[in-house]
């Protein structure tokens, strides 16, 4: 099937104001008639639930943490873009399309970047309004700093905690709603299953961790902002719940998953200490405005300490082989060049992974005080997990699952193509092509869930009975009993491994053959190893307790077990995708200096997945994209 | 990703509360943890305990925990009598072993507080602390038509130090730490935060009358200067936000 993304049509530049203006409306009035579901409450997700109930519609909102301001987007430390122009140094609305497309190596669609970069402007504002405290020059205005992929500076921040910022204003503005009776929050509930009847999103059956009852809910729309996958890696800068199996389970209902080999691994984590670790922690892009990224030349100087090997023995290979982005080269060629130091045997600490993220010089120019002024807190965390002082000696680094550019396929209004199911944040696959630009997470989430799902989810809903199918339905017992079913059987098999042993397993077969660098012999490999690892989970996992009670194993191994599904896809996706580009790096397909190789005339498209069982093959349907504003190109940073 | 191990392992002997749910009046079990390493996290010092209990049949120690780097606020455990384990501006889940010593025998309990009913073993139920937010935590304002960012304009020392206040993760540490089991310093933070800035003035008045009502309904107790609860903040948040939320309440009874 070739799938439309229903994008405007005429000048770009026009075409969000024009779509919102041809979106028919709901009255005012009928709006509290229809009900919506949102789960997931960080920036997408909060900031939708919290507009839409100012709009007056009745919603209900899920997250499996104890409180909503928890969710992971609360993680992201360094800034949110926007196209304001405040430095007066050549940004504009049509600079961040640009820059975010060619960040993405051109597999996003324009008209989405387009609106994402015009309504950039109004978030700033927004957050603005609700109090979030941005950093500010001594004039009072507000301050901003570059991140990677761009030559403005256009990242707005709050210290190195701006994701924690924007995400409490998102809560004060659910907060409110839940108070005024339009939102009504359900904590502690994780999505099990979407309810589908006759073909359209009606509902959803969760989980309710504290008691185990399994709980169904009805809705006229139901919106999934439920993030990213890269747990699917296992180590990874995400939060211990974060997980696909909202998104997986909407898939098996019928979903299209669009581009689930666009991984983005950050150049900037802590590395690796030992075999026990349970995740990695990032370090923020930011940084890279101050600290310079090296590797000792020659190998004998591995084991010295690094203030001891002089100038002219370091590799400062981000400056050397980008000199116009220096060290804020975009995440996925930074990556790369990392693993290319400790490939060549010249990687420092531990097993060799890890390269220097140096800041004396900047210390030297500007002073340790405004080093701490612009990172105290980074630093401070660097030292909590490796009892090192990043002011002394250059911090280690190493690259680290981060961010899931693919997910679930959305046209432009962020529905699926399963009639009122719609996509928000990292969970959809709209924005970010291949790669994502540092800072632009933020944006997106908060984008889709303040400025594009108020407008378009009334344009489905005009067309929709309001309340039309109540949890009575057969659709949703049938749900309810497949989603025991699952729990039951996961308690009945008490095999001899834990969760956490097939999660690593799983973990590591990802990384070592679908992670930074991937060939056609490695995810071979992994598409035999995974279904059989699968079946092994299937007849050998033990998860203790029941089903009737607050059991965090049987939430883990629930997680697990869609990561075992998923996973299988995202290893097909990278071997169908006979190209490189962005985060999915090809070995078959490099120039001869070892820079991705894209290849336009076979993969200029969207490649989204349509499950067809566990042991078929899931059916590829393609949306082509077409580039009618900015130019295909090779992308050069150099 | 590979690992090395080269370190000196220690053995931990951990003295856990356990409580099945709200009602179960609960009880302290003890263990033993074996191959610790200094890199290893508080929590993931508690993960081989857990992989141990569940390869012998046992029960797994329930406990909060998300992001594993100091900013959700999930994480919530009393350890040795200090909430977050007492070093100083860390969460339990930044905490590292490397701060214990082999041999060294580890008391774990939740927060205890009558507004934070437990969920199961180390897990509390923290929605009180949302309810304080819903009672007026917020700006009135609506999504779209507000002023540009930079029709604002706010000196550098308030934009400071309403971000100091607003650096509160919503743990509940302070609350675990107060002899009254107040949640002054929580309410505190977010009441001056938003009294600080332009934008939050115009609705001070009632948000701080509100919100301290509801602190008080959800059976938080009131300060009586302990500072233990600025021992206690992983984000370091200074009780100076207690005296400018008492002055706040003040102004607003006239």
């Amino acid at each position: 099937m070739i799938l439309d993304g229903k994008c405007p049509t005429g000048p770009i530049q026009q075409s969000w104001d024009k779509h919102c203006f041809d979106l028919k409306l709901v009255n005012p009035a009928n709006k509290r008639k229809y009900n919506v579901i949102v789960v997931g409450t960080g920036l997408a997700g909060g900031a939708a639930a919290a507009s839409l109930g100012e709009l007056g519609y009745n919603v209900q909102a899920f997250c499996y943490q104890d409180s909503p301001r928890r969710a992971h987007s609360i993680a992201a430390q360094g800034g949110i873009n926007a196209a304001k122009a405040y430095p007066n140094d050549g940004d504009s609305i049509y600079r961040l399309f640009y820059d975010t497309i060619k960040g993405g190596d051109f597999r996003a669609r324009e008209a989405d970047v387009w609106r994402l970069a015009q309504v950039s402007n109004n978030i700033i504002d927004q957050c603005v309004a609700q109090g979030v405290p941005f950093a500010r020059d001594y004039a009072g205005y507000l301050d901003n700093r570059s991140f990677g992929g761009a030559q403005v500076s256009r990242t707005f921040y709050a210290r190195g905690q701006t994701g924690q910022q924007l995400l409490l204003g998102a809560y004060s503005a659910l907060s409110r709603q839940i108070k005024a009776g339009t939102v009504t929050m359900y904590n502690r509930r994780e999505m099990l299953d979407l309810v589908v009847v006759d073909g359209v999103a009606k509902g959803i059956t969760v989980r309710n961790l504290v008691t185990g009852e399994i709980e169904s809910y009805a809705a006229d729309a139901v919106c999934l902002a439920t993030g990213g996958y890269v747990n699917v890696f296992y180590l990874s800068t995400n939060a211990m719940g974060c997980s696909v199996t909202a998104n997986w389970k909407a898939a098996k209902k019928g979903a299209f998953f669009a581009n689930p080999c666009y991984t983005q691994i950050h150049p900037t984590c802590i590395p690796q200490a030992g075999d026990y670790q349970s995740k990695l922690t990032l370090m923020s892009e930011s940084l890279r405005n101050d600290g310079r990224c090296w590797a000792p030349k020659k190998k004998e100087d591995l084991g010295k300490h690094p203030n001891e090997i002089p100038e002219e023995d370091r590799d400062y290979y981000l400056e050397r082989k980008y000199p116009s982005f220096g060290n804020l080269a975009p995440r996925d060629i930074a990556s790369r060049a990392a693993k290319e130091q400790c490939d060549d045997g010249r990687g420092v600490g531990p097993g060799g992974r890890g390269v220097y993220l140096d800041f004396s010089t900047a210390i030297k120019r500007v002073g340790a005080d405004t080093i701490k002024e612009r990172y105290g807190n980074l630093f401070e965390m660097y030292e909590k997990i490796t009892a090192e002082d990043g002011y002394k000696r250059p911090m280690r680094i190493y690259p680290a699952p981060h961010y899931a550019m693919g997910g679930l396929w959305v046209d432009y209004n962020l529905q699926s193509n399963i009639p009122g199911l719609f996509v928000l944040g990292e969970a959809n696959f709209s924005v970010h092509g291949a790669n994502r630009l540092g800072a632009s997470a933020l944006m997106q989430g908060l984008a889709d869930g303040y400025f594009v799902i108020p407008y378009t989810i009334g344009g489905y809903l005009v067309g929709v009975k309001p309340s039309g199918t109540s949890t009575e339905h057969a659709e949703f017992k049938k749900s309810v009993e497949d989603v025991n079913a699952e729990q039951n059987k996961l308690l009945s098999i008490n095999g001899k491994k834990t969760v956490s042993e097939f999660m690593r397993e799983l973990g590591g077969l990802m990384w070592e053959n679908c992670g930074m660098a991937r060939s056609k012999e490695s995810l071979e490999t992994n598409l035999k190893k995974i279904p059989a690892l699968r079946e092994e989970f299937w007849q050998n996992v033990k998860v203790t307790g029941t089903g009737a009670e607050f059991n965090q194993q049987l939430e883990n191994a629930g997680r697990t077990a869609d990561f075992l599904e998923f996973g299988e896809l995202l290893c097909r996706d990278a071997l169908h995708r006979e190209e490189s580009c962005g985060g999915h790096f090809r070995v078959e397909h490099q120039y001869d200096d070892g820079e991705a190789k894209r290849n336009d005339a076979d993969f200029c498209y969207v490649g989204a997945w349509e499950f067809k069982g566990n042991d078929k093959e899931p059916e590829l349907h393609k949306e082509p994209l077409k580039f009618e504003n900015v130019h295909l190109a090779v992308r050069s940073y150099k | 990703m590979s690992a090395h191990q080269d370190h000196n392992t220690m053995t931990i002997n951990l003295v856990v509360w356990r409580q099945k749910n709200a009602n179960d009046p609960g009880k302290f079990e003890n263990y033993t943890v074996n191959g610790i390493t200094e890199h290893h996290s508080f929590l993931e010092m508690l993960d081989v305990l857990n992989e141990d209990l569940i390869k012998a049949g046992k029960d797994p120690v329930a406990f909060d925990h998300d992001c594993r780097e100091g900013i959700c606020g999930m994480c919530s455990q009393v350890v040795n009598g200090m909430p977050h384990g007492g070093q100083e501006r860390t969460t339990v889940c930044q905490l590292h072993m490397r701060t214990f010593h082999d041999g060294d025998t580890i008391y774990i309990e939740p927060w205890r507080a009558k507004a934070f009913p437990i969920v199961k073993d180390l897990a509390v139920d923290r929605e009180a602390l949302d309810k304080i937010i819903q009672a007026g935590g917020y700006t009135s304002c609506h999504t779209g038509g507000v002023a540009d960012g930079n029709a604002i304009l706010i000196a550098k020392p308030i934009a400071d130090e309403a971000m100091d206040a607003a650096e509160c993760i919503g743990c509940g540490a302070c609350v675990a730490g107060c002899p009254n089991s107040a949640a002054m310093l929580f309410t505190g933070a977010k009441v001056s935060q938003l009294a600080l800035l332009p934008q939050g003035k115009l609705e001070a008045k009632q948000r701080v009358k509100n919100m301290v009502n509801t602190m008080k309904e959800c059976g938080f107790g009131n300060c009586t200067n302990h500072y233990e609860c600025q021992v206690a903040c992983p984000k370091g948040i200074n009780v100076k936000f207690i005296a400018r939320m008492n002055r706040e309440y003040l102004k607003a009874q006239f």
